[in-house]
């Protein structure tokens, strides 16, 4: 049980937050949850690059996530405003619902 | 040792956070579980010596876009799609994808450290202290072009999320 921390456990956490992100992704209807998940997924990346930084010593790993979360924070404000248009038009909130492109 | 107990609580309260927030029914209670989520992310960053993505977490994520998350849940009405069925039909791909990812991972889990041979640290390096400082001095130095891209980027952002929330697009 206290075995000291590696980076592998940061690893396999990371891993871990990932899979449960990938399944609200592809699982879920409600496209403010899906959006919630790929907010997870991004965190998920976010642990590998700053264990990876911690490990190596470099803090260019610690850049990179705070771009990771700059994209995130634009991705989450143009998801929702996108997510507003479409209730005001469709009525729905349900991904495969929306499905005008759809054959 | 006590890095190993907080190491515990701490992904303890981002697992159960996530499998809470892809799991519930109710948006608001999934919005409130991704904060613990994401709190317990910040945690983590925190004993990884991560000062200032730490305090970047709180802020930004649980002050930003978690209350940019509730603002759009009470602007859209979403009882009617909390009474519906919440996972869509492709749900056994999803679980097959996650199945065949999280079978390889504890196959490599299972085979001990031998499979999780990492290059070690390079002994030169400096230690990572006074954190924020020394990202400061690397992110307007080395990566000031990236920096300056992000800006656009998130004036693009900006310009988007009004455009698509204007009443007529």
């Amino acid at each position: 049980m206290f075995h000291p921390i590696t980076t592998v456990h940061y690893l396999v956490l990371s891993a871990a937050l990932l899979l449960i992100g990938t399944i609200g992704v592809l699982a879920r209807r409600n496209i403010v949850i899906i959006l919630m998940s790929i907010e997870l997924i991004l965190n998920a990346v976010n642990i590998n690059l700053i264990a990876f930084s911690r490990h190596l010593e470099n803090l260019g790993g610690q850049i990179f996530a705070i771009f990771v979360i700059t994209v995130a924070v634009a991705e989450a404000a143009v998801g929702l405003g996108i997510l507003i248009a479409l209730f005001r038009n469709k009525e729905t909130v349900l991904a495969d619902e929306v499905d005008l492109l759809k054959w | 040792m006590i890095d190993t107990l907080f190491f515990y609580a701490f992904a303890f309260l981002t697992l159960v956070g996530a499998i809470l927030t892809v799991t519930r029914r109710s948006a608001v209670h999934s919005a409130m579980a991704l904060i613990v989520s994401l709190t317990g992310v910040a945690g983590l960053y925190l004993l990884q010596k991560a000062e200032f993505l730490f305090a970047v977490q709180i802020v930004l994520y649980v002050g930003g876009i978690m209350v940019l998350f509730l603002f759009v849940i009470m602007l859209v009405n979403l009882d009617e799609a909390a009474r519906q069925r919440q996972f869509n039909k492709q749900w056994w791909l999803a679980l097959a994808c996650v199945a065949g990812v999280g079978g390889l991972v504890s196959y490599f889990i299972r085979q001990g450290s031998e499979a999780f041979r990492l290059p070690p640290p390079p002994r030169a390096a400096p230690i990572l202290e006074g954190n924020t400082e020394r990202l400061a001095d690397v992110l307007f130095s080395e990566y000031l072009l990236p920096f300056e891209v992000a800006s656009v980027l998130l004036l693009v952002a900006i310009v988007g999320s009004v455009v698509m929330a204007k009443k007529r697009i």
